[in-house]
C-alpha cells in the first residue's frame, strides 16, 4: 500500500487482503479459484473465476455421430457418469420416439441409483474430511470402489463408464453382477450407518456445519439451484417426481427436504437419498420385469456380433450405425435427468444431420456455483471450504 | 388447468404481434418473440399468478446462419413448479444488431448462463453487470460456437467433410 504524507488527519481507510483460494488448492477437490476479499478472516467479497479444464463439449458434440456423444457427458459430472450416459441415451430416445422395454428402464434405474449412492458418498465424506474427521471417509471409501466394480461388471469401464446404448445396454446384466449387487445392498447399509453414527450427530461436526453457508428457498429458486442443494433449502423439487423418466412413477420413495439450506441440511439431505436409492435398487430387483435388454431399434441399436458376420442386414445396420448414417429426425427436445447433484438437462437441436445442430448441457453445478460468493459472505474462510465441498460442485461438469 | 393451449392463448392475448412463432414441440411449448418484446414477455410468465413461470431453468444460445437476418438466438426454458408446467421462448437477433436485454432483474441465475451464452456466441445482454467471458479465456478474440469455426484443422485433406459431419 503505498503512503502519502497528507493524510495523517484522514480517517483511515480500512484495508482488506486479497486471498487466492485455488486455482489448486488441496481443499478446493478440484480447479477452483476465488479471489476472497478478507476483513481478517471474515470473507467480504468472493469472486470465483471458473473454466480451467473447459473442453468445448458442446463444439465437439456438433461434429460426432450421436453415439459418440455418450463419451462427453462420462466427462460432466464424473462422480455419476453413469447417469449422464443414460440422460443422453433417454433425450435421443425421445428424439427419435424409441420405444423401450420396461426391463431396460428398470435396469437403468438400478445403475442410476448405484451412482447416486457413489455420488453422494463421496460428497458426504468429503465434507467430513473437510471439518477435519478423515475417519468416516476411509470407512466408506471402499464401498464407492465396490459400486464401481459393479459398473465394471456392466461395462468394462469404472470412472468414466459410456454405459449402456442408445435403445438399452449391450448386454444383460450378468449372474456375478446380481450376486454383487446382492453382497453390496447386505452389507453397505451397516458400513453407511456406522458412518452415520461417527458424523452425523458429532458435536465439532455439527458446530462446524449448522448455520454454515445457508440459502432460502427463495433465494435458491432465484438462483436456479435443482438437487439436493435447493431440497435442503426445503424445495421438494426433484425431476424424477415432477417429471418421471425411465419409469421412476413405479417405485415408491420419499424426497427428503431440508429446512434452512446450510451445509448441515445439505449433508443430511443427500444421506437420506443414499438410503431412498437402496430402496429404489431393491425394488426395482424385485420388480425386475422379463424381457429383452434393448429396444427393437436396429438403425440406432448394433447388431449382435454373429448377425454382422454372417447377414446381410446385419452388417449394414452395423455399418451404418458405426459411420453415423442413420436418419436422424428433425427437431428440438429438451430432457432432464435428475443428476447426483441437480437438474442435468440436454438441450438438443438436430436439422437432420448426422451430428446434432446444436447440443447444450444445462449442467446444474455451473447454475448454482454462482450463488457461491453470497453464500459464503461474513463468514468465515473455512466455513467456505466446507460450503463449497457441500455444495457438491465437480469440476468437470462446471466447465464442461 | 395450465396446459399449452391455455399458456399459448395468454400469451397472444397480451402479446399479440411480438409473437413471431408458436409450436408445440415434443410436448413444449416453444414461443418466438421478437427482442424488443423479449424481456416483457419473460417477466409476464414469471409475474403472472396463473402462468407463474418462476424458475429458469435454462438459458443459452444458438447459431444459424441459415436464418437471415435472424442468425442469433437465445433459448430460454422456464418452469412453473407449482403446476409442472415447462415452457420455451426463442427470441432472435440479427448478427450484427444482437443485443438483448438481460434478464437478471427477473433471475439472479440468469447472470452466468448470460455470461456464457456471450462467451460461446458474442451474444450482448445490455444490462449484465459484468458482462465478460466465463470459461474460455478473456483474451480470446472470437466466439467459437458460431458456425464459422469449424471444429477441425481445415487445411488437413486427408478429411473429407462430406464423410465426417458438417
Amino acid at each position: 500500500m503505498s503512503k502519502t504524507d497528507n493524510n495523517t488527519t484522514a480517517v483511515q481507510e480500512k484495508e482488506y487482503n486479497i486471498l487466492n483460494l485455488g486455482p489448486t488448492h488441496p481443499a478446493t477437490h478440484g480447479i477452483f479459484q476465488n479471489v476472497l476479499k478478507m476483513d481478517g478472516e471474515i470473507i467480504v467479497e468472493a469472486e470465483p473465476t471458473i473454466g480451467y479444464i473447459h473442453r468445448a463439449f458442446e463444439k465437439i458434440a456438433e461434429r460426432r455421430p450421436f453415439y459418440q456423444i455418450t463419451t462427453l457427458t462420462d466427462r460432466l459430472n464424473y462422480c455419476s457418469s453413469p447417469i449422464n450416459n443414460m440422460g443422453w441415451h433417454m433425450t435421443v430416445e425421445k428424439l427419435i420416439g424409441a420405444q423401450l422395454p420396461k426391463k431396460v428402464d428398470y435396469m437403468r434405474v438400478i445403475v442410476m441409483e448405484l451412482s447416486r449412492i457413489a455420488d453422494h458418498i463421496i460428497c458426504n465424506s468429503v465434507i467430513a474430511v473437510d471439518t477435519g474427521a478423515l475417519t468416516g471417509f476411509t470407512y466408506v471409501f471402499q464401498w464407492r470402489e465396490k459400486i464401481y466394480e459393479l459398473f465394471e461388471e456392466i461395462c468394462g469401464a469404472r470412472l468414466t463408464t459410456n454405459i449402456g446404448r442408445i435403445g438399452g445396454f449391450e448386454r444383460d446384466f450378468s449372474d456375478k453382477f446380481y450376486t454383487k449387487l446382492n453382497a453390496f445392498l447386505n452389507e453397505f447399509p451397516d458400513k453407511w450407518k456406522e458412518f452415520e453414527s461417527l458424523v452425523s450427530r458429532n458435536r465439532i461436526f455439527m458446530d462446524r456445519t449448522v448455520g454454515c453457508g445457508p440459502i432460502s428457498a427463495d433465494m435458491a429458486l432465484e438462483y436456479s439451484f435443482t438437487g439436493p442443494n435447493l431440497r435442503a433449502a426445503g424445495v421438494d423439487y426433484d425431476v424424477r417426481v415432477m417429471n418421471p423418466y425411465s419409469s421412476y412413477q413405479d417405485f415408491d420413495f420419499i424426497i427428503p427436504v431440508g429446512t434452512s439450506g446450510d451445509t448441515y441440511d445439505r449433508y443430511m439431505v443427500r444421506n437420506e437419498e443414499i438410503w431412498q436409492s437402496m430402496s429404489i435398487i431393491k425394488q426395482a430387483l424385485e420388480k425386475m420385469p422379463a424381457g429383452k435388454h434393448h429396444a427393437d431399434i436396429p438403425e440406432f441399436y448394433l447388431p449382435p456380433k454373429e448377425e454382422v458376420y454372417s447377414t446381410m442386414e446385419g452388417l449394414i445396420w452395423h455399418f451404418k450405425i458405426v459411420m453415423g448414417e442413420t436418419e436422424i429426425p428433425k427437431g428440438e427436445v429438451y430432457h432432464s435427468v435428475e443428476g447426483g447433484n441437480g437438474e442435468l438437462g440436454f438441450y438438443l437441436v438436430s436439422d437432420g444431420g448426422r451430428a446434432p445442430f446444436r447440443l447444450h448441457f444445462r449442467r446444474p453445478c455451473f447454475i448454482y456455483y454462482q450463488a457461491y460468493p453470497e453464500m459464503v459472505k461474513g463468514g468465515m474462510l473455512s466455513d467456505a471450504i466446507i460450503t463449497m465441498s457441500s455444495m457438491n460442485v465437480i469440476a468437470g461438469e462446471l466447465d464442461a | 388447468m395450465l396446459n399449452n393451449q391455455y399458456a399459448l392463448n395468454r400469451i397472444k392475448e397480451a402479446f399479440g404481434d411480438h409473437i413471431t412463432d408458436a409450436a408445440e414441440s415434443y410436448g413444449m411449448l416453444t414461443v418466438s418473440v421478437n427482442k424488443e418484446a423479449y424481456f416483457n414477455l419473460i417477466k409476464f410468465l414469471k409475474e403472472d399468478a396463473e402462468l407463474n413461470c418462476m424458475f429458469l431453468t435454462d438459458l443459452t444460445g444458438i447459431h444459424d446462419p441459415g436464418r437471415v437476418n435472424e442468425e442469433l438466438g437465445v433459448i430460454v426454458h422456464l418452469h412453473n413448479l407449482a403446476a409442472n408446467f415447462r415452457i420455451r421462448v426463442k427470441t432472435f437477433a440479427s448478427s450484427e444488431h444482437h443485443s438483448i436485454k438481460s434478464l437478471i432483474p427477473l433471475f439472479k441465475g440468469a447472470n452466468w448462463m448470460e455470461r456464457e451464452t456471450f462467451d460461446f456466441f458474442g451474444i450482448h445482454f445490455s444490462g449484465h453487470p459484468n458482462m465478460k467471458r466465463i470459461l474460455n479465456v478473456d483474451d480470446m478474440d472470437y466466439h467459437p460456437l458460431l458456425k464459422q469455426y469449424p471444429m477441425e484443422d481445415q487445411t488437413r485433406e486427408d478429411k473429407n467433410n462430406k464423410y465426417f459431419g458438417r
